[in-house]
């Protein structure tokens, strides 16, 4: 055990302890070798392994990512770079239409054994291009397995379980919970295990415990959650947070179980509120917990724009910690009408 | 790219140079009479039930269908040289690559008709084959198998193995970013890779003089370095020489080739297409230039082949056809259950 900030390092420390394990690991992607892939998953590896192992490509995601497809079907383990997921445009048809389907499309034949590291999030001041978290849209899309890590203990195990499942991973690392120097971190710092682990895929995490409402979050806003439920604490409201940490798969029954407890529940996602995240969580919950449900379930996430420049604007648009509490409060008065969405 | 059929005297020549035995072209004569038995059996099949309307989702076959009668010498010049454990990453239209790679014709068959003992148990259908055991796949979007076989080639290199990998793909796909990006990244990297470029002049309805800003490939490929060879697709000893160089090179560790096969489909892009884009005696003039008929030709002038033996081999490839299409029809469909299996693994 030694105290880690962010979940950069224990990502990277998890792909170097795969790859010291097993030689089929190999790094793909751009700025891999002395950026670490520019927000830290890959740092220090190509000291480790060098340049056969650790590969810059160039600037081509859809041939990069045609390339794992095809290293994989035959028996390598890529770990990909997708440097922002904001750039899966220029390569998603080699993601969307072979990575996630050859397994289904071949009858079973084809293994895809690929582990997609990329770096998500805004808050930063980097814009409609280079700030989403699009995670809704590769959960929506059947054949990738969905990781949102929020803490650096997690950021480890699940990376790990993606380096050693056999079917396209996709794990969302945001920028503000990396603890790199030159970005905010909102995250906190924790024990992390020096040995591997994995954290398995499919379970979610209570990550506080409380009895009048429920919040549901994954990465960064699983952190914003829990300074509200603090503050919302001093207003004598007992909060739960639940950190979903796997889109795909999901672990559905835990956030059943924490909305019949306590009867209300707030979504908090940071992805556009559209047919995405927060309306799919609200529709699994509604369906094995209505009757215990007190009130319509809220939620609060990107409305449907582009993430803009302006500070003040980036703000109105990112669920902040002030309009978390807003919202939960408006759902502990709020009585069978009136859902804010 | 047409080139003159050889004298007598030359013909000798060339056989002696690429040093090529009567079993070799008897080989690839059967290996070509199969597609072509194949493709015109799965063409009537697919025209069950859709006419006088045509119907994509009527008669045993459903969906798109791609056939290649007519570029039959690209698939045979080039998959035979290959062995089991080379990867084939192929296109829309597969079915020449797949059989010439050695995949079995009735669970390619089946795989066509969506039945349960298909390549694929059903889920892939006609663009979508994949046979692990021939190292076969490919993808129904266009540009998509140049950086699959690239990323087989890469591995093939990261582990030292002596293994080649091959995309195929049309000169449409050749306007597609992943060529030029494959292209950069296969010199970059020496990977033993052989890019096929199957020129049959049309990218589904656009003609070449619409599409390309210039008309050759391997002019492409020579601006990243990377030798290239313009064959006649139409002849399969001309394919051959070229793909025997490309795949040796690639074998010892040479890096990656560009051939360029100008060919012709004579039948629609899809079928059922109208072919408004091109005229009868264009297809009548390069059915001139038959690739089964000219070998049909050579083996007879070498005297390494007379009518009845030729006759028998023909023979021999239609039963094949035939039983495959008849072990597919008698093939079950999958159970609605197995729809929901199989996303993960």
């Amino acid at each position: 055990m030694r105290r880690m900030r962010g979940i950069a390092a224990a990502i990277a420390e998890a792909v170097d302890q795969e790859m010291a394990s097993d030689p089929a690991v190999v790094v793909l992607g751009e700025d891999v070798t002395y950026w670490g892939a520019v927000f830290g998953f890959s740092m220090g590896l190509l000291q480790k392994y060098g340049r056969d192992r650790v590969v810059d490509t160039p600037i081509t995601e859809q041939t990069f990512m045609g390339m794992a497809v095809g290293a994989a079907a035959v028996g390598l383990r890529p770990v990909v770079s997708l440097m922002f997921v904001d750039f899966l445009g220029a390569g998603f048809d080699q993601m969307f239409n072979h990575m996630a389907k050859n397994h289904y499309m071949s009858g079973g034949q084809m293994a895809m054994p690929v582990t997609v590291l990329t770096a998500v999030g805004g808050g930063y001041g980097d814009a409609a291009q280079h700030s989403q978290v699009l995670y809704g849209l590769f959960a929506h899309l059947p054949g990738f397995k969905v990781v949102v890590p929020a803490t650096a203990y997690d950021a480890k195990g699940l990376t790990t379980s993606a380096l050693r499942d056999s079917n396209p991973v996709v794990v969302f690392g945001h920028k503000l919970l990396t603890g790199l120097p030159f970005l905010p971190f909102e995250g906190t710092e924790e024990e992390v295990p020096e040995e591997p682990y994995t954290v398995e895929l499919g379970r979610a995490a209570i990550r506080r415990e409380g009895g009048d409402l429920t919040m549901v979050a994954a990465g960064l806003m699983v952190h914003r959650c829990l300074r509200a439920a603090e503050r919302l604490a001093s207003e004598g409201v007992s909060a739960e947070v639940v950190d979903v940490r796997t889109l795909v798969p999901l672990d559905a029954q835990t956030l059943a179980a924490s909305a019949r407890k306590t009867g209300r529940v707030l979504i908090v996602d940071e992805d556009y509120q559209s047919y995405g995240m927060s309306g799919e969580l609200a529709f699994r919950i509604q369906a094995s917990a209505f009757g215990a449900l007190r009130a319509p379930i809220r939620r609060l996430a990107v409305p449907d724009v582009p993430i803009p420049f302006s500070e003040p604007l980036e703000q109105a648009v990112i669920p902040s910690v002030d309009r978390i509490c807003e919202e939960a409060r408006a759902l502990l008065g709020t009585t069978a009408v009136a859902p804010s969405s | 790219m047409w080139k003159p059929e050889p004298s007598d005297t030359d013909l000798r020549y060339l056989v002696e140079q690429d040093q090529l035995t009567a079993d070799d072209l008897l080989q690839a004569y059967r290996a070509m009479c199969l597609i072509r038995a194949f493709e015109e059996a799965i063409a009537e099949r697919y025209a069950v039930g859709k006419t006088p309307q045509f119907d994509m989702a009527s008669g045993p076959i459903r969906g798109e269908m791609h056939l290649a009668v007519g570029q039959e010498a690209v698939a045979v010049g080039v998959c035979p040289l290959l062995k089991a454990e080379d990867v084939v990453v192929s296109t829309h239209r597969p079915h020449h690559h797949a059989l010439a790679k050695g995949v079995d014709p009735g669970r390619l068959a089946a795989e066509i008709f969506g039945r349960e003992t298909g390549l694929c148990r059903g889920k892939g259908g006609h663009m979508h084959l994949f046979d692990r055991e021939r190292n076969f796949a490919c993808s129904g979007i266009v540009g998509a198998s140049f950086p699959q076989a690239a990323g087989a080639a890469f591995a093939f290199r990261h582990r030292g193995e002596p293994r080649v990998a091959v995309a195929f793909a049309g000169e449409g796909a050749a306007n597609h970013g992943t060529f030029a990006e494959t292209l950069n990244a296969a010199a970059l990297w020496q990977l033993p890779l052989v890019i096929v470029i199957e020129d049959n002049l049309y990218a589904d309805s656009t003609p070449k003089w619409a599409g390309l800003a210039q008309p050759h490939q391997f002019q492409r490929a020579l601006g990243y370095n990377i030798p290239a060879a313009l064959v006649d697709g139409m002849d399969v000893m001309d394919v051959r020489r070229a793909a025997r160089r490309a795949i040796e090179d690639a074998r010892q560790g040479r890096g990656p080739s560009v051939i360029e096969a100008v060919c012709y489909r004579y039948r629609g892009h899809f079928e059922g297409d109208a072919q408004e884009y091109r005229t009868e005696e264009e297809v009548g003039r390069w059915r001139a230039l038959d690739p089964i008929s000219r070998l049909r030709g050579r083996l007879r002038r070498l005297g390494w082949a007379d009518d009845h033996r030729l006759a028998q081999v023909e023979a021999e490839a239609r039963g094949e056809a035939t039983a495959a299409v008849a072990f597919a029809e008698r093939s079950p469909l999958p159970q609605p259950r197995e729809a929901l299996v199989g996303v993960f693994r």
